[in-house]
């Protein structure tokens, strides 16, 4: 056990970035062109991207180099309902089960611990990692997952990969990386009452483009950023990828020390003291520089939500669908497709439009402060007619937690359906998915073409939105219910 | 422990005809949905490639993938930041299932490209004008063919253009000579050893007493 604690040597400025790149380069490029190999500290591991990756260790008889640096959960294809088990799923989904065997099975024969179905700790993967504190300053986390940018909250590098390289980590606990470039993005302004760090992240990707961070690393800095809790920084470098960045960061401090005392895996006593002097002195350098640099006022962002059908088309809940001559010429083909989809008009309103479903849940939104959040709107009002509101915990103790505090209660008797830890609807891949044509308001990270069920339409937005559509029955400013 | 491997993914030259794909911000999600990714293979996933957009119409046009002019192109050339959302590989597996050896973009989401190059799916970035130049000839002549060279890193439009594109260098070698990144970083487990004793464990994943 150690966390030591270093300096870079080299006297100059460096962003949290470069420290932790530096410092986890095992071979830097032995000839221009050549990747770096990176070690890996944390591998996070779930039943969908794995199966051709362990198959690939089995046929070139390779073992995981270290399963104590390997973590599995299930939560892609896991049901929600919890009337169905295992046994019932075999019947229900025979393929969603086989690939949770194969998992199991892949698990146990190489000693990788596994959170699986009935663990009181299993849930989603980017939401278990911080919990039991395996997400940790300082590190280089990957996962078959591009949402793993959410554990760059707590000033890890961390960033999705492809199951090649889950592969490659599994047999090595290396990867090959060329270095990507560093993009800050500074926030100024306090946020305004009803707008949260959903917004935020909305307002930042509409600002910069859903690919404006491509080929970067971001991070995000500045007060805004500072004065939200772990969990909303989680939200806002979940979505990083949203924006095309390979992985969002924020320099740890305080909040985030605080957050990470007595978890499972955090170190106590004078480890404790070790790992926290280590951990504080990563933070970026005053002085250092960055490839690029945006900023951002953010005290006059309103609740956003999205029209179109990528991240980046979100608007203030207040405002209107941009009008065709607002948008360039080669980008028209682009926005009349996404209407088309989305049923809605140039210039349009999106307040008062009927929706069909409530999805608060997923990596980016499904934790106890935002169901306290959507719970707060609830208490003492009902789902509107018509509407099915879906409330889904990030992980099985996020789940207790909330039932210890009575939220469970106030979804229920609101008429919403509270179900087990999961990806749900965020993607759809189990039972929980919209039918062709339904419109949703969804606290998740992605409004693709049936993304959350084919033929389906998603508005994304804060859970605080998301409830107060449920409690409408249309989209509406959620500071009007407050 | 080798360091090629002669089933690892190739790519020398390739010549064939190209299926336009007029849209930017083509999603991972729309390449392969995932109703599709409860598979345990690589195999198969041509199937699904753009399930959800085959048998519709795009602006009276059928969806390319259903126009009989495009059916044997093993090139797609496609909108800006192709490959975005999800990490999901099985959108390179599903693309080289179906057929296409080659994607042409002005842009490439990061973790799609790499997932591509690794699997031997050529992703070539070049200018907007050439792309926007290949894919109107596209639709006038059907047929006409493409010449990619990765040797050069050329490409040949069928007006006769040599447009040159940047490949990442280890990717260009693995395809070119088969060199095998898995056994390249194999090749460097004494470095790992030695980066392993230097920075010990801070803690064991195991000792959360997960089953």
């Amino acid at each position: 056990m150690g966390y030591p604690v270093t300096s870079n040597g080299t006297g100059q400025p460096q962003t949290l970035f470069e420290k932790i790149w530096r410092r986890h380069e095992v071979v830097a490029p032995e000839e221009p062109g050549l990747p770096s190999i990176l070690y890996v500290d944390l591998h996070l591991v779930h039943e969908v991207t794995s199966p051709q990756a362990f198959a690939e260790l089995e046929q070139r008889s390779l073992s995981v180099r270290r399963p104590g640096r390997t973590l599995a959960t299930m939560d892609h294809s896991t049901p929600t309902d919890p009337e169905v088990g295992w046994e019932r799923l075999r019947v229900l989904d025979p393929a969603a089960a086989g690939q949770l065997d194969q998992l199991v099975e892949s698990c146990w024969r190489h000693g990788v611990p596994l959170l699986a179905l009935g663990d009181s700790r299993r849930g989603i993967v980017h939401v278990v990692g911080p919990e039991l504190g395996a997400t940790q300053p300082g590190s280089v986390i990957v996962c078959g997952d591009s949402h793993t940018s959410t554990h760059g909250a707590f000033g890890a590098l961390a960033f999705g990969i492809g199951t090649t390289e889950v592969g490659h980590v599994l047999a090595t606990q290396c990867l090959l990386q060329r270095k990507p470039k560093t993009m800050e993005v500074h926030v100024r302004g306090s946020l305004a009452d009803g707008v949260g760090a959903k917004d935020l992240i909305l307002g930042i990707i509409a600002a910069i483009g859903v690919d404006g961070g491509t080929g970067h690393v971001i991070e995000y800095t500045g007060e805004t950023v500072r004065s939200l809790d772990m969990e909303g920084r989680m939200t806002v470098c979940n979505m990083s990828i949203e924006a095309g960045a390979r992985a969002g960061m924020i320099s740890p401090d305080d909040v985030t020390l605080s957050y990470l005392r007595d978890r499972p895996f955090v170190p106590t006593g004078s480890e404790w003291t070790r790992a926290e002097a280590d951990w504080r002195s990563l933070a970026t350098d005053d002085g250092a520089s960055f490839d690029r640099r945006v900023e951002l006022e953010a005290s006059s962002l309103e609740p956003m939500i999205t029209w179109g059908v990528h991240p980046g088309t979100a608007v203030p809940v207040s405002g209107r669908i941009p009008q065709l001559e607002d948008v360039a010429t080669p980008q028209r083909p682009n926005f009349e497709k996404a209407l088309r989809y989305m049923g809605f008009q140039a210039g349009e309103e999106l307040r008062g439009r009927q929706v069909d479903v409530v999805f608060v849940g997923s990596c980016t939104n499904s934790r106890l402060s935002d169901l306290e959040t959507a719970a707060q709107v609830m208490e003492g009002r009902r789902v509107a007619p018509g509407v099915r509101m879906l409330v889904v915990p990030g992980s099985q103790q996020v789940k207790a937690a909330a039932e210890a505090e009575g939220l469970d209660q106030v979804f229920l008797a609101a008429g919403a359906e509270w179900r087990e830890a999961g990806c749900s609807m965020c993607l759809a891949m189990n039972d929980d998915r919209l039918r062709p044509g339904q419109l949703a308001v969804s606290t998740s990270n992605r409004n693709f073409e049936g993304r959350q069920g084919p033929g389906g339409r998603t508005l994304l937005a804060s859970p605080l939105t998301a409830a107060a559509a449920a409690v409408a029955g249309h989209v509406t400013d959620p500071r009007e219910l407050m | 422990m080798t360091r090629h491997d002669s089933t690892a993914p190739r790519f020398t030259v390739l010549e064939s005809s190209v299926a336009p794909l007029p849209f930017d911000h083509v999603d991972t999600d729309q390449i392969i949905p995932a109703q599709f990714l409860k598979t345990t293979v690589r195999e198969g996933l041509g199937r699904g490639l753009f399930d959800s957009w085959r048998g519709q119409t795009h602006g009276g046009e059928p969806f390319v993938l259903d126009d009989p002019r495009f059916e044997s192109a093993q090139i797609l050339v496609a909108g800006e930041n192709f490959g975005c959302g999800s990490s999901r590989e099985h959108a390179p597996w599903a693309l080289l299932d179906y057929g296409f050896r080659a994607v042409v973009s002005t842009r490439f989401a990061d973790i799609f490209r790499s997932n591509a190059l690794r699997n031997g799916l050529l992703t070539v970035q070049v200018p907007g004008s050439v792309q926007e130049g290949l894919m109107s000839r596209a639709f006038e002549s059907p047929g006409a063919l493409v010449r990619i060279d990765l040797e050069r890193q050329v490409l040949t439009t069928p007006w006769g253009e040599e447009v040159e594109f940047e490949v990442d260098a280890f990717a260009r070698r693995c395809l070119l000579e088969g060199l095998d990144p898995m056994g390249y970083l194999l090749a460097h487990q004494p470095q790992i050893e030695e980066w392993e004793a230097a920075n010990p464990q801070p803690f064991d994943t195991r000792e959360c007493g997960a089953a």
